[in-house]
């Protein structure tokens, strides 16, 4: 690990205790550096949102997976290759003209690991999980989505068992493009409910 | 209350590396190697991810008691490793001495890292 001397002290101080800790842990043999190497490589490359596009490029073109998908989410998530940790019990919900669900998790972080990756800072920071819950339609603003007074907005707060991912609306002017095309649509923000899937250029 | 603004906090970490999707995952080095550890002790067993969690949820609840949800020095890997850490001290996984001894080979280490760059 490499010491930035440009750091701010609060930095030098977190990095050696989190540099103890390892160094610690594998002297003891409970772990290897290559092992959290690995875990490390494995988030920062493989698991991301492009999963969860896939998924629901997916159940836009295939009403039959759409429907799995509503059943048992973790298992129409299985079939495209997405699960394990932090995936285990999905529940899919789903945007309609009337009704816009967006995800937080209140207490600390908790958030669909094998179809989003890990979350964004802001979906960690105390402001959006206190206000979300609190003023969602302001919220949603902020971050550009306005939507009109009569749809309702959903909360889901994420607990350690059930994790969300939202289902949104297909785009309008999509109609002849390819589940892959489609997938490209399909920003992470739109699978949190903080955003809308894009519209085709 | 503070705004959200989410422009401002996907863009709080400009020079970590980008992944492939444009996306920061770590902002710093090190909350890679607490996030990782943590996961790798899940991994082989020795440490219960869900005990984990519950010491995560107080210590993030703890510190917005204390400081109030619009505060800007929030750090979220601050709070995954102090709950890493004391997760395994409880568990009598590590003790203070461990970290203690360990923390100062490092801290020699990096000083001397340090020495060189001012000689090159």
């Amino acid at each position: 690990m490499s010491h930035e001397h440009d750091h701010h002290h609060e930095h030098d101080e977190l990095a050696l205790r989190a540099a103890a800790l390892e160094a610690v842990l594998v002297e003891k043999g409970l772990l290897s550096t290559d092992q959290v190497d690995a875990i490390v490589e494995r988030y920062e490359r493989d698991l991301g949102p492009q999963n969860g596009a896939r998924v629901v490029a997916r159940a836009w073109v295939d009403p039959e997976y759409r429907d799995r998908l509503r059943s048992d989410g973790a298992a129409a998530i299985r079939e495209l290759g997405y699960g394990g940790f932090e995936g285990d019990t999905m529940v899919v919900v789903e945007n309609t003209p009337d009704v816009h669900n967006v995800v937080v998790c209140t207490l600390c972080s908790c958030y669909p690991w094998p179809v989003l990756g890990l979350p964004p800072t802001w979906y960690k920071s105390p402001a959006y999980r206190a206000r979300v819950v609190a003023e969602p339609r302001a919220v949603l603003r902020e971050f550009g989505v306005v939507l009109p007074p009569e749809v309702e907005i959903r909360v889901w707060d994420s607990t350690s068992e059930v994790r969300y991912l939202v289902l949104p609306e297909r785009p309008s002017g999509s109609d002849g493009m390819s589940e892959k095309e489609l997938a490209g649509l399909v920003t992470r923000d739109s699978m949190i409910g903080t955003g809308l899937a894009a519209s085709p250029a | 209350m503070s705004s959200v603004d989410p422009d401002v906090a996907s863009a709080d970490a400009p020079a970590a590396p980008p992944r492939t999707n444009g996306e920061l995952v770590f902002a710093e080095p090190w909350e890679s190697r607490a996030f990782g550890v943590a996961v790798a002790l899940h991994d082989a067993g020795v440490v219960d991810f869900e005990a984990f969690r519950a010491r995560l949820i107080e210590e993030i609840g703890a510190w917005e008691a204390s400081h109030g949800s619009s505060d800007g020095r929030y750090r979220y890997y601050e709070r995954w490793l102090t709950a890493l850490e004391w997760t395994l001290l409880a568990d009598r996984i590590v003790d203070l001495d461990d970290l203690d001894v360990a923390r100062k080979a490092i801290e020699r280490e990096w000083d001397h890292d340090h020495d060189h760059g001012h000689h090159r």
